[in-house]
């Protein structure tokens, strides 16, 4: 199910702003990524230009090449919203639709793209709380607003929400940044748990959660603000953090830099 | 040999370091009131200079000159202010009310009078200078066909042009389109009914009625559609603005496509204050004389059909009589102007409890 992702000479702009260049990698199926970097590297802009969320904002572009088991995702006549079904993605700060139920948030990646069945929408939503580890939490309120639940439930909710629509890779934009650790904690394990269905690919400030999360381990950095972001080094987690084979992953990794 | 020791005195503190300080006692503000008033009584009757309003005005500045006075020397200055500045809001927000109050007494005092089932279920027709009775039938059933045109024919346009310009609009084009829904806003609502009297009544109406112009209450709907479309336009454009970007993101990511997402997510997150937005265009729109007097010519008769032949409506019917020579007419006009206040009003409620049917219970 799940699926290799290779980025070749992937170069991104924000208007006239380049703000990743030449990010070449492959991600293989089935495994965690982190990409990890001092703020304003493009971690986030190279995450968001891998299911095209890069492009919604005014005046942004990708060159390069994204391909998803050698499909193009940039090719001229792929559905933008087939890649995005295909990549889910969860954000930084929990965004569960105010107006939704916990249910219907779950859900609405299914119904707005037509699937009406109750029986079905039931089924996918038990599925989905399961698998995000809040079935048990939120299974006697179901009707309630989503955005009434605590912060690290929304996450999982959001979680629950991106894995409905039965993604093949899963990106998650700093999913804990806004948590507590026991939260934190909890999405940790349940990406333990998806790997097994699910590409991960995970952006974070936190270099001990990318090492107890991650397989493997992308560093962006930076030279001075203005310049655009690169990838400095991608190996084996282990390797990454016990013996870079660049310098600066090393400063930055112990703490030698910024 | 002597040795000098130097202790460090811990120096005084510049502020007593308790947190008590002198208050004025609690009857110190009332007290200070009744003494303006009395002051002013005595002022204003004693010099006979004037009646009971100028004396609350005199005792209004008193007691915040009193109050200044007294806390300053009591509290100290920052506390006098402090005082003086929320006695000064409290009074702003009494002279905003005050109007406010005095136009829904009026109304319901002077509007009681006629405020009978004769009222509301008879019209005008026939009824001469001598005539007790006579009602506004045909005038409420005119304000509700015309604004519930108007209102068909706006809110979708409205939402629209306010969803291409927040969400689709780039550059010229939309900067242009902003720009004249602004430049509408303050168009004066005569202009627009002399708009729709040149181009419907007088061009497009002789092809439906063998040759002759008519008037007629869709006239007047379309003229309060041009009225009501930069209001609808402008609070739905803010509305709009204020879902945040995560949501439009969040649903994007699920492979929502765009007009999806505006449609399910985006708009329903927004529907309170566009509801609010619209209930402001409709109140503005009931309440217009000048462009149904120009384009649907007002009568005294009962007209249901918006279609065709001259309609009035409640502010027209309230112009209308209270300028008509007659003894009963005035009461007419209060009944008539009441009866709009409370329309508008109660669709105002039913459009906010509707709205808030969809949120869910918090």
């Amino acid at each position: 199910m799940a699926k290799r992702i290779e980025a070749t000479n992937v170069t991104a702009y924000y208007g006239g702003f380049k703000a990743i260049e030449n990010i070449s990698l492959t991600v293989e199926p089935k495994t965690v990524t982190a990409l990890i970097g001092p703020s304003g590297c493009g971690k986030s802009t190279f995450l968001r230009s891998i299911n095209r969320m890069h492009e919604v904002l005014p005046g942004a572009r990708v060159e390069g090449s994204l391909t998803i088991d050698h499909q193009d995702i940039y090719d001229r006549d792929v559905d933008v919203t087939a890649v995005r079904r295909m990549i889910g993605m969860v954000f930084q700060r929990p965004n569960p639709f105010p107006t939704m139920s916990i249910f219907e948030n779950v859900v609405a990646g299914l119904r707005l793209n037509g699937v009406k069945r109750r029986s079905i929408l039931e089924e996918a939503a038990e599925k989905a709380l399961r698998s995000a580890n809040l079935w048990d939490e939120v299974k006697d309120r179901l009707g309630k607003p989503g955005a009434g639940l605590s912060g690290g439930q929304q996450q999982r909710l959001c979680i629950a929400r991106t894995i409905a629509v039965e993604p093949q890779v899963v990106l998650m934009d700093e999913p804990c940044s806004a948590l507590d650790p026991i939260s934190t904690l909890a999405i940790e394990d349940l990406m333990f748990q998806l790997k097994d269905t699910f590409t991960i690919i995970i952006v974070t400030h936190n270099m001990q959660q990318a090492a107890r999360v991650s397989d493997r381990t992308a560093f962006f950095s930076i030279e001075k603000t203005g310049d655009p972001g690169r990838l400095i080094e991608y190996d084996h987690t282990q390797k990454i953090f016990s013996n870079p084979s660049q310098k600066k992953t090393e400063d930055y990794i112990t703490g030698r830099f910024g | 040999m002597t040795t000098t020791v130097t202790t460090h005195r811990p120096r005084p503190p510049a502020r007593p370091v308790t947190l008590r300080a002198r208050r004025l006692p609690a009857y110190a503000a009332p007290a200070v009131a009744l003494g303006a008033l009395l002051a002013a009584a005595g002022i204003v009757y004693g010099a006979g200079i004037g009646g009971p309003v100028l004396v609350v005005v005199l005792a209004a500045l008193l007691y915040l000159v009193g109050l200044f006075v007294a806390a300053n020397a009591v509290e100290g200055r920052r506390s006098a202010r402090d005082r003086t500045w929320s006695a000064l809001i409290h009074s702003a927000f009494v002279l905003a009310v005050l109007p406010l109050a005095s136009v829904v007494w009026t109304l319901v005092s002077k509007g009681a009078e006629r405020l009978d089932g004769n009222f509301f279920g008879t019209s005008m027709n026939n009824i001469g200078a001598r005539d007790a009775n006579g009602g506004a039938y045909h005038a409420i059933v005119g304000t509700l066909e015309q604004v519930g045109i108007a209102t068909l024919i706006t809110v979708p346009l409205g939402l629209l042009c306010a969803i291409y310009v927040v969400e689709y609009g780039r550059g010229r084009f939309a900067f242009t389109i902003r720009f004249f829904v602004d430049v509408m806003t303050g168009i004066p609502s005569i202009v627009s009914g002399l708009f729709v009297l040149a181009f419907w009544v007088l061009i497009v109406s002789p092809w439906f009625n063998d040759g002759r112009p008519s008037f007629s209450g869709f006239a007047a709907a379309l003229a309060l559609s041009v009225l009501m479309l930069p209001t609808v336009v402008r609070s739905t454009e803010e509305m709009l603005r204020l879902v945040p970007a995560p949501l439009r993101e969040g649903a994007y990511a699920l492979g929502v496509p765009k007009w999806k997402t505006i449609l399910r997510v985006v708009l329903p997150t927004a529907l309170p204050g566009i509801v609010t937005g619209v209930m402001l265009a409709v109140a503005r729109a009931a309440g217009e004389t000048a462009p149904v007097l120009l384009v649907a010519g007002g009568g005294a008769a009962i007209n249901v059909n918006p279609f065709e032949n001259n309609q009035s409506s409640l502010a027209l019917f309230v112009y209308q009589q209270a300028g008509d020579a007659s003894k009963y007419s005035p009461a007419r006009a209060w009944t008539a102007a009441l009866t709009l206040v409370a329309l508008v009003l109660v669709l105002t409620i039913a459009a906010k409890l509707l709205a808030r049917r969809n949120r869910l219970g918090r």
